[in-house]
């Protein structure tokens, strides 16, 4: 799940994390009377979508860029109205773009040095751990290969988590010395104070930005939260913005489906997330491209089946379909149901192969076989794929 | 012999009464499995009942284990309480953990895993399948099922399998079965990046394992784990390897459902795994269809 700068801001307010003022706006007269209370001078305008290069991106209106300097408040207001209700489009959004439809009005501030700062869960190590670098508003995996000795990571105890010796250690690491160091203890302690209470996988603070009044602030930052824990974590939920997200993506996760939207032409509906990768492998390696990757899931109903079925049949991208199912715990007549379920709801006239293995499969394969659909049977894995992909280049 | 548990292996389901754990309690039960005590807190002196058996339910682990000499648990409680359900077979000095659990927070297996560090119990999972040594009746019946993998499709035998995803795993014993290989013990090491028991740990097992003769190991794509397994394999094991990658076509930076299935640099990639893996000497399929085919080109009965 993404947040947006201004819900980045929100949180760093929240827990203490140093960072530019700054007001979200939704219409260009509430940008004006931000950029008024902010003092009017010294600000940004910023299109907040969920997507890099904003200031060298374009609006679909012509109107350049998606981060501007503003010293007054009509000026806020005008350039907000330039942006609010447009599509941007940067190198990160595709030829598509995306919708702007709120802006944050920031105070700008004069830069004297840019760092890194990352906290982020460290997979080989079963913890979590910090990365800062002396080398700011840089791209770290770059900075990893090129100048590693400018990196400096610190391991956190998996019961302890950070402890303010190791900050101040990673302050001194960033020359961060003086009246800087207390600073930077102070925002790094508060800043794993949100990452662990908020449940988060990774907060990328890029650049951690040393300003000319001599302060230590977030400038930018990048979040990435634990999905498993979203549960406990109704403030980071409410802040999900599903017009960002795809919208294939969004259906399948209202019917509690595991879906992830493909550029290919070959749908699959699969039970099993290992399997699900294993059938797109497969599509491929017999020379066709995945649509999409599809689990439903080892206890999924009729009804979810059907739903997933819609949704891939709703992807225009689609030429065919492959259902594999190695029933495990889920059954073949279930999945066998839901098909034929959504199919005399929607029709269908794309190739089908259903390739069903498993618990209660000859149940299964009667139930498709008296439906009447016209589908062709998979035999094994390298046949339904085969199949699929010759029907498709038919 | 074959690893972890035995068909005389005698185990308890945590979470016996929910919809998930109960399901396969009886399925369990039906393949034969010595299931011999449940654990609901609360439901402590009540019996499950199924087909004829009458398994009592106890309020804790350690009652359970006292009263019935169950030493693993197969653990199906919903992921808020999954950790603490770990802990509490740690406590009651159990051998084995199976946590089948989907979705449980990373921060609580940090702790989890952190907690565990030198204590008895081992855990497998979590977000697993399982682990299953298939008995020597018709169907395999008479096997240790604990988690939720079909037991019919096994065959009592010599391979060993290891996977982090449970319907790959039923591939390549279905592949397996159907050929007329049996296999010694099928563990499912589960789909999350943090887990108790990693592939190399159970290559080990077989390795030392006198009725495993050869091994299939399932990776997929994230983490190191795999590209562990088959650096130390290359150095120490005895018996022949085949393996399956999932996720070549899995984009970069997405989670592909298993919270660990995610690309996240350029050595946890599948291309990456399948070529460190045959560099250390272990027949690669390409294909989730040729599993069992791989390791008939260096397993030779």
């Amino acid at each position: 799940m993404n947040i947006h700068e201004y819900q980045a801001k929100e949180l760093f307010s929240k827990f203490g994390v140093a960072s530019p003022a700054g007001i979200v706006a939704d219409t260009a007269e509430a940008a004006g009377a931000a950029a008024r209370e902010l003092g009017g001078a010294g600000l940004v305008v910023k299109a907040q979508v969920h997507a890099g290069g904003r200031g060298k991106g374009t609006f679909k209106n012509g109107f350049k860029g998606g981060v501007h300097v503003i010293n007054t408040a009509e000026e806020a207001e005008t350039i907000a109205g330039q942006m609010l209700g447009q599509t941007l489009v940067t190198h990160q959004t595709g030829p598509e773009g995306k919708l702007v439809s709120k802006v944050l009005i920031a105070k700008s501030v004069d830069i004297d040095k840019e760092l890194y700062f990352a906290i982020l869960f460290d997979r080989a190590n079963s913890t979590h751990s910090i990365i800062a670098s002396t080398e700011g508003g840089m791209n770290i995996e770059e900075v990893a290969e090129k100048t590693p000795e400018k990196i400096t990571t610190v391991t956190l105890d998996p019961t302890l988590g950070l402890q303010p010796y190791q900050c101040r250690k990673l302050a001194a690491a960033l020359g961060l010395r003086g009246k800087l160091m207390n600073q930077a203890v102070k925002l790094f302690s508060a800043l794993w104070n949100l990452y662990s209470k908020s449940d988060c996988s990774q907060i990328e603070v890029n650049p951690l930005a040393v300003t000319k009044d001599g302060e230590v602030m977030a400038l930018d930052a990048k979040f990435n939260f634990d999905d498993n824990a979203l549960y406990r974590q109704k403030d980071v939920v409410a802040m999900r913005d599903t017009t960002e997200e795809d919208p294939r993506e969004v259906a399948a996760s209202e019917f509690g489906l595991n879906y992830i939207g493909l550029d290919g032409s070959i749908a699959c509906l699969v039970n099993g997330a290992g399997l699900a990768m294993a059938t797109m492998d497969i599509i491929k390696l017999h020379g066709g491209e995945p649509a999409n990757f599809l689990d439903v899931g080892g206890g999924a109903s009729k009804e979810q089946v059907s739903n997933a079925f819609k949704i891939i049949l709703g992807d225009p991208n689609v030429k065919g379909i492959l259902v594999n199912i190695f029933g495990g715990i889920m059954d073949c007549n279930v999945i066998a149901e839901g098909i034929v379920a959504a199919v005399q709801e929607v029709g269908l006239s794309l190739p089908l192969v259903v390739r069903l293995e498993g618990n209660n499969v000859d149940a299964g394969k009667k139930t498709l076989a008296e439906s009447g659909l016209n589908l062709v049977s998979g035999d094994g894995l390298t046949d339904a794929a085969s199949k699929i992909v010759k029907a498709v280049a038919a | 012999m074959a690893i972890l548990v035995e068909t005389d292996t005698r185990i308890l389901v945590q979470g016996i009464t929910g919809d998930f754990g109960s399901r396969h309690a009886k399925a369990s039960l039906d393949y034969g499995t010595q299931l011999v005590a449940g654990v609901t807190p609360g439901k402590g002196g009540q019996f499950f009942e199924h087909n004829g058996h009458k398994v009592p339910v106890f309020d804790t682990v350690e009652e359970a284990a006292r009263e019935t000499g169950a030493t693993v648990s197969a653990i199906f409680v919903p992921p808020p309480f999954a950790a603490d359900a770990i802990l509490e077979c740690v406590d009651a000095g159990l051998d084995l953990a199976v946590a089948i659990t989907e979705g449980i927070p990373v921060n609580d297996m940090i702790r989890v895993k952190a907690a565990m560090a030198r204590k008895k119990t081992r855990l497998i999972g979590p977000n697993c399948p399982g682990v299953v040594t298939p008995g020597r009746g018709d169907k395999s019946h008479g096997g240790c099922r604990i988690g939720i993998a079909p037991g019919y499709i096994h065959k009592r035998g010599n391979v060993g399998v290891v996977s982090r995803s449970g319907t790959l795993t039923y591939e390549a014993v279905w592949q397996l079965t159907t050929r007329g290989y049996g296999q010694s013990t099928c563990v499912g090491i589960g789909g999350d990046p943090v887990n108790g028991t990693s592939h190399l740990d159970v290559l080990k097992l077989f390795n030392e394992d006198p009725e495993t003769e050869a091994i299939i190991m399932i990776g997929e794509i994230g983490g190191t784990a795999e590209v562990e397994a088959g650096r130390w394999a290359a150095e120490h094991c005895k018996k022949p390897i085949a393996a399956f990658i999932a996720g070549a076509t899995a984009p970069p930076g997405r989670r592909m459902g298993h919270a660990g299935a995610i690309v996240g640099g350029a050595e946890d990639t599948a291309e990456a795994k399948k070529r460190i893996l045959r560099e250390c000497g272990i027949a690669v399929a390409d294909s989730p269809a040729d599993m069992a085919q791989a390791l008939l080109t260096v397993y030779k009965k």
